[in-house]
């Protein structure tokens, strides 16, 4: 008797790690995982994004010094190319390229970062808001997400920052995030409206629920998917959109250094020879964008079964 | 049709209204918050009171109600709206008034943004197409990858790269050899040339598109292969059509009307990109207003051409949702 047990406990274990096998009892998240990790692309989006936050939170295990500190740079070194010692060179103030760029980087990630996590909160409780009550609720939502559609991102943007005379990492996520959280509460308020159809919500109901057990019990669980892949994607174009505002010249101002703030500086000097001082911040600005990008694309293949 | 129009027209008051109010309240909550740009402009040096006043008066900026933070100013709104039914959009820090420096450079935003519009839509179209119909081969792949990375790459980024590789490693050396033509080595200028107002605006226009293109063929690829897998494709093979008509015909028909919803929200990301790319390419069009206005702190030009721009943008797409229901019978009758 007890070796049956025995057996049928061992049994169920080896049915709740099905996620590794390939059990045809999965859960959704385990279906997800197990297509992550089959995924080449996935490995390697991921370990870019850990190695640039790594280098957003702790600068200093790459770079031992901050181009801000007193003596990082010398004038005397201003625009001197790269060298077999100093393979990145020395930037347009004569600072070192590479700390340069590693210590820029985090400039431009708590931005992304402080603005996906801003987007999502207003994003979800709108989006959710909308597609749950419906009604008027959803009729004042959509119409003011309407609105701020109208406005073009980046012309928005401008505006608002050229009139701000401090910028700082606040300023330009508040302005990022009062833009930008429209798309997150069309997609919550579109996967909102097709999980309430469901028929675990309908049960809950009869059991007696209340609407904020069911929505955060049932619902959230069941649509916060596309919002997911859509803020993993937003991480890498606020990146972006954070270095064109500054490139533009109305983000981060000197002396911060930024990723934006050196291409603006290349540049004005390219034409005079020195690429490199182009090259290699552009090349982070890409790589780092293109490694959000791809981690969204990746889960995006994995959590819609359409696409398999 | 006709009342999916009279709808759709209706629908678009108050968007517009609602839009211009957006960008009123902003702006003044924050004048409101973090005090007047005319002040900022002075910074420590600041001019008598009176000259300070005179300015105030000149850009519109002396309503007491901006000194009240959280009033959201309705009069100051309704003037606004009224000058701008007059055609009145503000004037520069010298005086010059900001529709007439608008109408004189939007010719050449225009030229560009339709060099864009024209790349991004014939060469997406066309690349998602030949990604769509060879799913998971070699030239799939290669457009899945390409755009992934065009995708990454923000304007200001593929601009400058550009300007470097293109103009100055490529174009540079073809205008000055003897054997290439001309128009050759102006298609790739670093900059614009009045003698050459369509070809020297060439690789702006590509670089503004290029991040669009990429979106483009992504869309037509994912939605040819949706519909190519759909009842109707196999009915049409069974009738024995060729394949060409099936794709050509009966699926690409569908499957761009996503692309057309697409356009229409890209007319924005052009009109924003195209402040980058006229920034860098110094081409003097309605971008590098706005680019120099920045430059040297002149609040009323930026309010002035984002409210025209906003405008312009609310009212193109509207025109590409009237066309996107000629083309989508389902949309008509909602």
């Amino acid at each position: 008797m007890s070796d049956i047990s025995a057996a049928s406990a061992a049994s169920t274990n080896v049915d709740s790690s099905g996620p590794e096998g390939s059990g045809s009892n999965r859960t959704l998240w385990g279906d997800v995982r197990y297509e992550l990790f089959r995924s080449p692309v996935f490995w390697i989006s991921s370990v870019l994004v850990f190695v640039i936050l790594l280098m957003s939170f702790f600068p200093w295990i790459f770079a031992s010094t901050s181009p801000n500190e007193a003596g990082a740079c010398e004038l005397i070194n201003a625009r001197v190319k790269p060298t077999w010692d100093k393979p990145f060179g020395y930037t347009a103030a004569g600072c070192d390229m590479w700390s340069s760029l590693v210590w820029g980087t985090g400039k431009s990630v708590n931005v992304a970062i402080l603005t996906t996590i801003g987007t999502v909160i207003l994003g979800v409780v709108s989006g959710t808001a909308a597609g749950w009550f419906g009604g008027l609720t959803d009729t004042i939502i959509s119409r003011v997400t309407d609105i701020f559609f109208g406005l073009p991102f980046l012309l928005g943007a401008i505006v608002f920052l050229a009139i701000f005379p401090t910028r700082n990492i606040w300023t330009i996520s508040l302005v990022l995030i009062l833009l930008g959280w429209t798309s997150l509460t069309r997609v919550m308020r579109g996967s909102v409206l097709a999980t309430k159809q469901k028929d675990f919500v309908d049960a809950a109901r009869a059991l007696g629920a209340s609407d904020l057990f069911i929505i955060r019990k049932h619902v959230l669980s069941n649509s916060i998917a596309p919002v997911i892949v859509l803020a993993t994607i937003g991480l890498g174009s606020y990146i972006g959109a954070e270095a064109t505002l500054t490139f533009l010249g109305v983000g981060y101002q000197r002396p911060t250094v930024s990723w934006g703030l050196l291409v603006n500086e290349g540049q004005n000097l390219v034409f005079a020879g020195f690429s490199h001082l182009l090259i290699y911040p552009c090349a982070f600005i890409v790589v780092t964008v293109l490694a959000f990008i791809l981690l969204g694309d990746v889960l995006r293949d994995a959590l819609d079964p359409r696409s398999r | 049709m006709g009342r999916y129009v009279a709808r759709r027209l209706i629908q678009f008051i108050p968007v517009i209204l609602g839009t211009l109010f957006l960008l009123h309240i902003l702006t003044t909550v924050t004048i409101q918050v973090v005090g007047d740009p005319v002040r900022a402009l002075f910074g420590e040096n600041a001019p008598p009171a009176e000259i300070i006043q005179q300015l105030q008066v000149q850009y519109g900026l002396d309503d007491p109600c901006l000194q009240q933070t959280g009033n959201p100013c309705f009069g100051l709104f309704v003037d606004r709206l009224g000058q701008y039914m007059q055609g009145d959009f503000g004037t520069n820090y010298r005086g010059r008034s900001v529709s007439e420096l608008f109408l004189e450079r939007v010719g050449i935003t225009l030229r560009m943004q339709f060099i864009a519009l024209a790349f991004e839509i014939v060469v997406g179209i066309f690349i998602g197409v030949l990604a769509g119909l060879r799913k998971d081969k070699f030239i799939d792949n290669l457009v899945r990858i390409t755009t992934s990375v065009l995708i990454a790459v923000p304007v200001f980024v593929a601009g400058s790269l550009a300007v470097l590789f293109i103009g100055l490693k490529i174009g540079l050396p073809l205008r000055e050899s003897e054997w290439a033509p001309e128009w050759l080595g102006q298609m790739f200028q670093v900059g614009y040339n009045p003698e050459y107002p369509w070809l020297s605006l060439f690789l702006p226009g590509i670089v503004l598109g290029s991040f669009s293109l990429a979106a483009i063929a992504r869309l037509t690829r994912t939605s040819l292969i949706e519909n190519l897998r759909s009842d109707y494709v196999r009915t049409a093979r069974a009738k024995g059509l060729t394949t060409r008509r099936v794709v050509a015909i009966h699926t690409l028909r569908n499957s761009l009307i996503p692309v057309v919803t697409y356009i229409g929200i890209d007319l924005g990301l052009l009109l924003g990109g195209s402040l980058v790319t006229e920034g860098i390419f110094n081409v003097p069009g309605i971008g590098l207003l706005t680019f120099q206005a920045i430059q040297s702190n002149d609040t009323p030009v930026i309010l002035g051409v984002v409210t025209v721009l906003t405008i312009v943008f609310l009212i193109s797409s509207l025109l590409v949702d009237l066309l996107y229901a000629a083309l989508d019978p389902r949309i008509r009758y909602e």
